[in-house]
């Protein structure tokens, strides 16, 4: 990777921080520490459950909520505060600006997840006394967490590469939706017939497959996910991430910055 | 010290959120008085797993929890209010174990939630069996759904056949519990009614670590053995009766006949006591929340528990 890739991803993650992103760790502790002790109250034999259930989905959550609200603006506030013409006058490349936000973003997220992370183990160790070998399988649920969030990122700054900030938002905001609804559009495809088969069929590969990421109840009950379907994952995250954004370098280099 | 435009607008805006906040309090409070609670509490506004488990762009695990603690907290306030109906419990279960079907915990409190009689359930084995049989389908290693199955069959249902038929079920379970064998065995000879209860109450309380389900167990254990105790005394009444020509005055009279050693005692060691008809009584009824036996006539029994 260029110098200059890493100098743009170290200066988004910056500003990222400066902009208290890491703000939501608070909500998150807050979150998590009030449903370890209030959940024993209220419920019965689920403490546990609840703790990694809700300290992964608020981990998917805010990761996304924050790849989504800094990832369009990515490119939209450099234009609106006119650095991205000081940035482009040096030798640097177009594509480098936006793989070097990607990084940044993603950088900020991995970062962000990691924080939470200690907090879901905190909270796992105060309701259950003790961590066991079933735990580790929560990082597996994590790093699909993070794969997730490549994605996200990735499609955040191709709708930044062309639109305004309010329609970015929108567009992958659905698409998180939509994403989460793939197996269903899949087994509509299925049941179809003819065009209506073929392009059901398309609208769910071209959309991110979002839920097969999510294997947050199967860890929350011990079972692990297997070798190939983290080795799968990880291949499909990149490759939509990498398609996602080579979309981006390929309006952001046609685009008229003038 | 004059103060300063800006420190007069903090203070107004600070009185105002003070007074805003407090005053909306008031409000929702008094508008929470006009709506009858009934309608909050009986209106499951999406009765749909299949909905539900959509709406939640798959994080249904969560979901889960969330409708098996609305799912406890029903129970409990129902519990509680002393209801006899409770009509959203077994949708809201129903909803719980479809949203996670290896929610284990959701089926066992589920069926002791729905199969007793009101007031202590709500008096729907049908459902429960529903309820655990689903469980079995999706969970046929778990051998205590067999367990708790089996226990919905006799104690609630008094279908002995089926009841041995999921303690047999469970006993091929790889590391269940030995007593599930046992189990079938009792239920297929139909032996001792108290014995075998004892022993269900015993192996609940020993296969399980939850405080409540212990409490439980330990409640009926006490009752078991009030039954037990006022069905041998009134036996031995009626024996009296048979050679005397009459019923026995007092408890003394009793104890005298039969040379006991002295007036036999229940549980938590207060003698029982005897009416003028010849029927054996507790001295506190309200301590033994399961007892059928000793009750004075109209007694409402009240869930009470006590220390392990």
């Amino acid at each position: 990777m260029s110098a200059r890739v890493i100098h743009i991803a170290s200066n988004t993650f910056r500003e990222a921080v400066r902009d208290r992103v890491l703000y939501n760790l608070i909500a998150f502790a807050l979150l998590l520490s009030g449903a370890a002790i209030l959940v024993g109250q209220i419920s019965i034999e689920i403490e546990r459950l609840v703790v990694i259930n809700l300290g992964l989905t608020a981990v998917s959550l805010f990761g996304i909520v924050i790849a989504i609200f800094i990832g369009i603006g990515l490119v939209s506030k450099e234009i609106e505060k006119r650095t991205l013409y000081t940035v482009l006058s040096r030798p640097v490349r177009r594509w480098e600006f936006i793989v070097g936000k990607f990084f940044g973003l993603a950088g900020t997220l991995v970062v962000n997840t990691f924080f939470m992370a200690i907090g879901v183990f905190g909270a796992l160790l105060y309701v259950a006394h003790k961590l066991t070998s079933s735990d580790a399988m929560i990082l597996i649920a994590l790093y699909f967490i993070v794969l997730e969030f490549l994605i996200i990122c990735a499609l955040a700054l191709l709708f930044s590469s062309f639109s305004t900030p309010l329609l970015s938002a929108v567009f992958a905001f659905s698409l998180f939706v939509i994403g989460s609804f793939a197996e269903d559009l899949r087994g509509f495809a299925g049941m179809a017939h003819g065009l209506t088969r073929w392009l059901a069929t398309g609208a769910a590969y071209a959309v991110p497959n979002f839920s097969a990421f999510n294997v947050i109840n199967l860890v929350a009950h011990g079972q692990a996910p297997s070798g190939q379907l983290i080795l799968q994952n990880t291949l499909y995250a990149l490759f939509y991430a990498g398609m996602a954004l080579s979309g981006a370098v390929l309006i952001f280099e046609r685009r008229n910055l003038k | 010290m004059p103060i300063t435009s800006q420190r007069r607008t903090t203070l107004i805006a600070a009185a105002c959120l003070v007074v805003c906040a407090t005053a909306s309090v008031q409000a929702l409070r008094r508008v929470d008085q006009l709506r009858p609670r009934a309608t909050l509490e009986d209106v499951l506004y999406i009765n749909s797993p299949k909905v539900v488990k959509r709406a939640s762009l798959g994080y249904d695990g969560l979901m889960a929890c969330i409708y098996w603690t609305r799912a406890v907290q029903y129970f409990g306030q129902r519990f509680h209010d002393r209801s006899l109906s409770y009509n959203e419990l077994a949708p809201l279960l129903e909803m719980t174990t479809q949203l996670d079907p290896h929610l284990v915990v959701a089926y066992q409190f589920g069926a002791s939630f729905l199969a007793p009689q009101p007031p202590f359930g709500a008096g729907q084995p049908e459902r429960a069996i529903q309820l655990m049989e689903f469980g079995v389908q999706n969970n046929p290693q778990e051998w205590h759904l067999y367990y708790d199955l089996g226990f919905v069959y006799y104690m609630d249902l008094k279908d002995y056949a089926k009841a041995a038929e999921a303690f047999e079920r469970g006993s091929h379970v790889v590391g269940s519990h030995p007593f599930l064998k046992i189990m079938a065995a009792q239920m297929a000879q139909h032996a001792g009614e108290f014995d075998t209860a004892r022993m269900m109450w015993t192996a609940t309380y020993q296969s399980s670590q939850d405080k409540l389900v212990r409490q439980n167990a330990v409640e009926h254990l006490r009752a078991l053995k009030v039954d037990e105790d006022v069905t041998n005394l009134q036996s031995t009444v009626t024996r009296f009766g048979q050679q005397t020509g009459r019923l026995p005055v007092s408890m003394s009279e009793l104890v005298a006949a039969e040379k006991w050693p002295g007036i036999p005692a229940d549980p938590d060691g207060n003698p029982y006591t005897m009416d003028r008809d010849g029927h054996i009584l507790l001295k506190h009824p309200e301590d033994f929340s399961f007892a059928t036996q000793g009750l004075p006539p109209g007694f409402k029994p009240v869930a009470k528990f006590h220390d392990q």
